[in-house]
């Protein structure tokens, strides 16, 4: 058995040690090459590459990511811009009959469910993402906090663990929301069995809006643990154990070590987790379609889910209102904007890099 | 406070189940008030020890006692030590104040006096003025204090310092010893600090510990140890340029070199090693007992004149006075006061009392 493994071993040996020694000749010649190469419009006086400048180079080095970026990045944005000037566009022969500076963003504020609730229908665009926003960031960054931090105390099947709350991030978004709306099913949900609430409705027909805005936010909640939960335990990890040892002995307990060590610590992660979740949170889409369909009213409710962008998209669908979409989209830039701004003015203090 | 060390034993296992003796049955007392030395080369144990006393590490057998209490199954916290890290740990989001801070905040102190503590505590290790100032913006020495400050805040039972001085550059570290020494001469506490670095736990311990692959090898003050070491391996690790071990016979109680009759010693006849420290030689008086030697080299380094030169084959350093040797001397009578001839046993290493 020993001397089958010995010779396996061998063999494989052998053949690495082929497969190396030809990369290893393969360089060579190329190097080789290279070298007469550049000789040769050396002596020719051919050698472009060195008379470029260097932004010269530098373009040409970046240029396929600047031609992807124009086309699906810079473009739209300018062309936003564009289309909120025009009045009543037309998208199928191009025609408009005429300019506007606030009359799309005026028409989009004035629309039925984005900022005003229209009759017989609970529930705006804008107030949705607030909620989802201001409610499920929060929770799940404490939530990721405590996990990360519980996770990096425990040694018995930490990786387990680890694997297991990670999962979610490697999981398809639609079918984790399908796999929730079952479980939030008025007849035989789990949700309802486990807690014994008969046919009690949260997402179909029959249910208000807070029970689908709370099924919304806990799915939310739980589909982004997860990559929070992978950067702060790795910061975690990062830290110098010293400092647990110091606050050991000056008998620290542990809430704040907590909140005096580990979070400020790892307050830059924290405030990149925060800023990039809130950015994400205001663009929530697929989770709201998973579970209430694409129109964000489950049939028979009086109440819509609808979010931002499930709002401009319903402009984009079939092109009817280009302008009203493009108008949507720059008040949700403003809003995250402002946002971002004054999430980065309170880092200034909070925040130690 | 007296601490007190009853047959500590470390034992690390690794992952193959071999063990390894960090710290081996080490039993050593040391008094109220005093400033211990724990000396050794790297991973001889004495980080090891110092945990165990801070209580970061738990020992596998053996006890650790603060003055009367029985310490060792305590927390670190509740042991009432400082402890100064290698690497000072301070906590680099926090300002020198919020750091010295930190340790009273976590006990039942009024505010006006915690204040007052750590004001006292900075002023006296010299860095009142840069409360303000977070670590990164203090130099090495500066950190130093500040974790000693830290350290020292909270009024602890014992001090313990890991490796105070070796993160600090040359100058600063003869600077910083002299502090460390005048702070724990200020505030009367016990103190006990690691290093691996004989000059620097010489100058300003009262008491050595030295260990060797977690043994102790002698525990007493620095100047008595370096003049009466217990063993080879102390005799080897104290002074610079270190001593001379040589290979030497005594035969008929007349220790031998280079052939010659040296010095009457009451020993067994026998092959044993000798140690020489090179400042214990001196040239010659007509009445002493003398060797003739042949200078090999000769290097004059100001005040002192190092000889190089060969007993019984083997290379010997002696440094006398510039002035008892001419440049061109070729043979030259060297002589040891008798208690500076130090008689190892060749097997055990163990100094033989040859008076």
């Amino acid at each position: 058995m020993n001397n089958l493994r010995n010779s396996v071993k061998q063999f494989l040996g052998k053949i690495m040690k082929n497969i190396k020694t030809f990369f290893w000749n393969l360089r060579r010649a190329v190097n080789n090459r290279k070298k007469k190469i550049s000789d040769f419009l050396d002596r020719k006086n051919l050698n472009f590459a060195g008379k470029f400048p260097g932004w010269a180079k530098a373009l040409i080095y970046l240029a396929p990511a600047l031609i992807v970026l124009s086309i699906f990045t810079f473009w739209p944005i300018i062309n936003s811009l564009r289309l909120v000037t025009f009045e009543n566009y037309n998208i199928v022969n191009n025609d408009i009959t005429g300019y506007t500076v606030f009359g799309n963003f005026i028409k989009v504020l004035n629309d039925e469910s984005f900022l005003f609730e229209a009759s017989h229908t609970q529930g705006t665009a804008i107030m949705n993402t607030l909620i989802i926003v201001f409610i499920s960031v929060p929770i799940s960054i404490f939530l990721a906090l405590f996990i990360s931090v519980a996770l990096n105390s425990i040694k018995f099947l930490k990786n387990f663990f680890q694997t297991v709350y990670f999962l979610p991030y490697v999981t398809n978004t639609i079918a984790i929301g399908l796999v929730i709306a079952y479980m939030f099913k008025a007849d035989g949900g789990l949700v309802n069995q486990l807690f014994g609430l008969g046919k009690f409705p949260w997402v179909e027909s029959g249910a208000e809006h807070w029970r689908s805005m709370f099924v919304l936010i806990f799915y939310s909640i739980w589909g982004s643990l997860a990559f929070k939960i992978m950067v702060f335990l790795t910061s975690i990890q990062g830290i110098d154990k010293q400092y647990y040892q110091a606050a050991a002995i000056d008998a620290t307990p542990r809430r704040r070590i907590f909140s005096k060590i580990t979070v400020p610590l790892i307050s830059p992660m924290i405030f990149y987790i925060l800023v990039t979740s809130v950015i994400g949170a205001f663009k929530i889409y697929n989770q709201i379609v998973a579970l209430f369909g694409v129109t964000g009213k489950p049939d028979g409710v009086d109440y819509t889910m609808q979010s931002i962008v499930m709002y401009i998209y319903k402009y984009i669908d079939g092109g009817n209102n280009l302008s009203v979409a493009a108008a949507g989209s720059l008040i949700l830039f403003a809003i995250i904007l402002v946002l971002t701004l004054v999430q980065m003015q309170v880092s200034k203090k909070r925040v130690h890099y | 406070m007296e601490l007190r060390l009853e047959n500590l034993t470390k034992i690390f296992t690794n992952k193959n189940g071999q063990d390894t003796k960090a710290v081996d049955d080490l039993s050593i007392t040391i008094e109220s008030g005093t400033l211990v030395g724990l000396l050794g080369p790297s991973g001889c144990g004495k980080s090891t020890t110092l945990f165990m006393i801070a209580g970061l590490l738990k020992p596998t057998s053996g006890k650790i006692f603060f003055g009367e209490d029985d310490v060792t199954k305590l927390a670190p916290e509740k042991r009432g030590i400082g402890l100064v890290f290698q690497n000072y740990a301070l906590y680099p989001h926090m300002t020198v104040y919020k750091n010295i801070m930190f340790p009273l905040e976590n006990m039942d102190v009024p505010r006006d006096e915690a204040i007052e503590r750590v004001k006292a505590m900075a002023n006296l290790v010299g860095i009142g003025d840069m409360l303000d100032r977070k670590p990164a913006q203090l130099s090495g020495g500066q950190q130093q204090r500040v974790a000693i400050a830290r350290a020292l805040v909270k009024k602890p039972r014992v001090l313990l310092l890991d490796e105070p001085l070796s993160n600090l550059d040359a100058r600063l570290r003869l600077q910083m010893r002299e502090e460390i020494k005048r702070i724990q001469r200020e505030t009367g506490i016990t103190t006990i600090f690691v290093t691996h670095d004989q000059e620097e736990a010489m100058s300003i311990s009262d008491k050595m510990v030295v260990l060797n692959y977690g043994l102790e090898q002698q525990y007493t003050a620095p100047q008595i140890m370096y003049n009466e070491p217990s063993n080879l391996f102390v005799a080897k690790f104290l002074g610079n340029p270190p001593i001379n071990t040589i290979d030497v016979e005594i035969k008929n109680n007349y220790l031998m070199i280079n052939e010659q009759k040296f010095m009457k010693l009451n020993v067994k006849d026998g092959s044993y090693v000798m140690g020489m420290r090179p400042e214990h030689f001196r040239v010659a008086k007509e009445e002493d007992e003398k060797i003739k030697i042949e200078v090999s080299e000769i290097f004059h380094i100001g005040r002192d004149t190092m000889i190089h030169f060969n007993v019984n084959g083997q290379n010997v350093r002696a440094l006398v006075d510039s002035d008892s040797v001419g440049d061109n001397d070729k043979n030259i009578y060297l002589t040891l006061k008798r208690n500076r001839v130090y008689i190892f046993e060749k097997e055990t290493g163990k100094v033989i009392d040859h008076e």
